[in-house]
């Protein structure tokens, strides 16, 4: 079980999901603190995905606020710089870009991807 | 996890003042950050990097919470650290509103690294900007900030320095220690009482405002004030028996005439030692030398050993807290020497033992004082001189000093001894020791006392104090250095206990063991006390027959550490030890060896009084200034084998 949890853990890494920045915070964790990683990954979700659902929000309307999409994007990108999850953030840049450029369409396209990688993942902290 | 980010506001800052002793050590640990970040990811995330650099961090995710917050606790934190983009207020303006109404360092912290934003955050005083996300490695450093930030506001204030001296930490503990402890100094111009001094930067500092207040008044309280902004978030700096020796080093291959704090400062190449320690430092330094050079009544080398004693004890001094640096700074020179010993010893049987090292440094240093008793190391420069009037008035202190001793002990180890020296140079001034201390050493503010005491009186009894001479000369440094490094562990929370002055022991056996430890390190500043204590009386009688001095002071001043435990055999151990040349760097404290022997007995007597090292250091001071303390502490005949301790 936990092979497979690290197994999952190395492949996130290779596909570029998580970066050193969750090493950071494995690191962080020690007897005093044993569940910290998963503790934050679990915030990290749950927030994110209200990040996400005002995102979404936002986006059903007809006319893009793209000021608040901005700020969410920046929320978001922020706590997944935080976490080390960094494709999150390459998203979030790519998408606070085409905010800045008005591009709707541009992000409409790339929702998807996204959204598959955000979502409860073993993090492998909790064994 | 949410719920951290709103409670925790309010609650852990406000362990600081309390802890403050134990957070003066730790510095910068205990420093009390306040983290402003609507993001609770990125909140939890900051909140246990910070405390794994073991500072006191409060959560907060909402601005205005973060401003009620430290309004309603206005000293609560030391720096803030604030995200950029939230909702609820803009982080710049939180920033302005800190900086105006709190005057905190604050850290601006974003994902966005845009330039404009940065420049942003510098045009509106953000002390550093740091981007997600932000690592261990950038969080390690904030402290920088709130020493930076103490050091610009304080700069120019002399004195007073207790209250604004340190960091918020401390200063809260200061204050409540200075309240309490109130006015252990004569002078107390310093709000760190030395009693206790929380942190013992304030006794550090307080014994050096005392000794150095006339320093203060000649260079306008420039000492104070270096002290104090250097201190900042440091500790003060203690200057230990080895960083005394450093300094003394330094000094001498630059020469004394010519030797600039500048240059002083790269020889020594002392991490976290700023121009104004030493420049404090070298003045007082000078002020010791010229003092030998005026005292050389007994013997020009006693002077040395007394200034060298001096700074012993000085460092011990301060942890004598109580003793009475002045009434050793009345002993003759010789017995500086041997105070300085003890002194040395003291601080480290002072502070618990950990702090030896400190001594021990001294010890080898003041070998070249020959005491016969290493151990005598620390307090080798007790002033065998010590005037009766002294010793009466060192066993005032000692009692001072042993409660300062403990009360130092239970502060830090190692601050402990940096900061014995100044309780016990507070504790001295009642001796009136200014001019001893002022020489030595800006570290041994406690030295104050003994500066005084370099006068030395050169008394027959005195003898320690020839011994000092000789000993101070060579132990001054050490004995400096003991007492820097007692201090020197203060300061700086990597205080790692004095270094090396854990050669104390070598001194004869007999050399208080006690005064051993404190050799070892200031943070036992009690040994050193004790030791040099003892080495000082053991010095002083040796002085008198041989000039073994070095041997003298260190067991004079031994004797006067330990003059309970020791101080017998230190005397004795003066006798037949005579002066080895300092065996072991202990020598320099205790060894005053056997010639020494009747030196020790006045000494011991002397030192018996002391019972504690801080008693010791008292005595010393005692015995420099003093003179003949014969009377009281029946030395009457300097006949005084072994002083009963």
């Amino acid at each position: 079980m936990q092979r497979q949890v690290a197994l999952i853990k190395q492949s996130l890494f290779d596909q570029g999901y998580l970066d050193e920045q969750f090493i950071e915070l494995e690191e962080l964790q020690d007897d005093a603190n044993p569940n910290f990683v998963e503790e934050v990954a679990t915030l990290y979700f749950k927030d994110s995905a209200r990040l996400i659902s005002n995102i979404e929000q936002a986006l059903e309307r007809g006319s893009f606020d793209f000021n608040r999409l901005d700020n969410y994007m920046h929320q978001f990108k922020g706590s997944s710089t935080s976490i080390g999850a960094s494709k999150v953030k390459t998203e979030c840049t790519m998408f606070r870009e085409y905010c800045r450029v008005g591009n709707a369409e541009g992000w409409q396209d790339r929702r998807g991807p996204r959204r598959l990688h955000v979502g409860p993942s073993n993090t492998g902290t909790d064994q | 996890m949410m719920n951290r980010g709103l409670g925790s506001g309010g609650g852990s800052s406000s362990g600081k003042n309390q802890g403050g002793e134990a957070v003066v050590e730790m510095f910068p640990s205990g420093l009390r950050v306040l983290v402003v970040d609507d993001d609770p990811t990125c909140l939890m995330i900051l909140e246990r990097m910070l405390r794994t650099c073991l500072y006191e961090v409060t959560k907060c995710n909402r601005a205005e919470m973060a401003l009620s917050l430290l309004r309603k606790n206005k000293h609560g934190f030391d720096i803030v650290i604030s995200d950029v983009h939230m909702p609820d207020m803009d982080g710049f303006k939180l920033l302005e509103h800190v900086g105006l109404e709190m005057d905190l360092p604050v850290i601006m912290m974003s994902a966005d690294d845009s330039k404009s934003v940065v420049l942003k955050g510098v045009t509106h005083g953000a002390v550093d900007y740091l981007i997600k996300p932000v690592r261990m490695e950038a969080l390690k450093n904030i402290w920088q900030h709130v020493v930076r930030k103490r050091r610009t506001e304080w700069s120019g204030v002399p004195t007073h320095s207790g209250s604004v001296e340190e960091t918020g930490e401390r200063q809260r503990q200061q204050q409540q220690r200075e309240a309490v402890s109130g006015g252990e100094e004569d002078g107390a111009d310093d709000n760190n009482s030395s009693s206790v001094n929380e942190g013992g930067n304030n006794n550090w500092r307080n014994s050096s405002s005392s000794s150095s207040r006339k320093r203060k008044e000649e260079e306008g309280g420039e000492e104070q004030g270096d002290e104090d902004a250097s201190n900042l978030k440091k500790p003060r700096v203690v200057w230990s028996v080895e960083l005394h020796q450093q300094f003394v080093a330094a000094v001498n291959q630059l020469g004394v005439e010519k030797a600039v704090p500048k240059k002083i400062l790269e020889l020594m190449n002392v991490p976290g030692l700023t121009r104004e320690n030493v420049a404090s430092h070298l003045q007082k330094y000078r002020i010791y030398l010229r003092r030998l050079g005026g005292v050389s009544q007994h013997q020009g080398s006693l002077n040395n050993s007394f200034m060298t004693s001096q700074d012993a004890s000085f460092g011990s001094l301060p942890t004598l807290n109580g003793f009475d640096l002045q009434a050793l700074a009345q002993l003759p020179a010789q017995s500086l020497a041997q105070l300085q010993a003890a002194g040395l010893g003291r601080p480290a049987a002072m502070n618990s033992k950990p702090g030896l090292p400190v001594s021990s440094s001294i010890v080898d240093e003041r070998s070249v004082f020959s005491f016969d008793n290493p151990k005598m190391s620390l307090l080798h420069g007790v002033p065998t001189g010590m005037e009766p009037r002294q010793l009466a008035g060192l066993q005032q202190h000692r009692m001072t000093i042993q409660q300062q001793i403990a009360a130092v002990r239970a502060g830090h180890s190692l601050q402990n001894n940096g900061m014995r020296m100044p309780l016990a140079s507070q504790q001295q001034q009642p001796f009136s020791r200014p001019q001893q201390s002022s020489i030595r050493q800006p570290m041994l503010p406690n030295r104050s006392g003994f500066s005084g005491r370099s006068s030395i009186p050169e008394s027959s009894r005195v003898l320690p104090t020839t011994s000092y001479t000789n000993l101070a000369a060579q132990q001054q440094h050490s004995m400096a250095f003991s007492n820097f490094q007692q201090e020197l562990p203060l300061n700086s929370f990597p205080l790692a206990s004095a270094p090396g002055l854990s050669v104390r022991k070598p001194h004869s056996s007999s050399y208080r063991e006690d005064v051993n430890s404190s050799e070892a390190g200031f943070t036992a500043p009690s040994y050193d006390m004790f030791s040099s204590r003892q080495n000082d009386w053991d010095l002083r009688s040796m002085l008198s027959p041989h000039q073994d001095s070095q041997a003298y002071s260190s067991s004079s001043m031994s004797r006067n550490n330990n003059s309970a435990v020791a101080a017998t055999d230190h005397s004795r151990n003066h006798h037949q030890q005579t002066p080895q040349g300092m065996v072991s760097h202990h020598q320099v404290y205790g060894n005053g060896g056997g010639s020494s022997v009747k030196v020790k007995a006045e000494t011991m007597g002397f030192h018996e009084q002391y019972s504690n090292q801080e008693d010791l250091m008292s005595a010393l001071l005692k015995q420099e200034g003093i003179g003949p303390v014969d009377t009281e502490f029946d030395f009457d005949a300097y006949s005084i084998d072994d002083i009963p301790v």
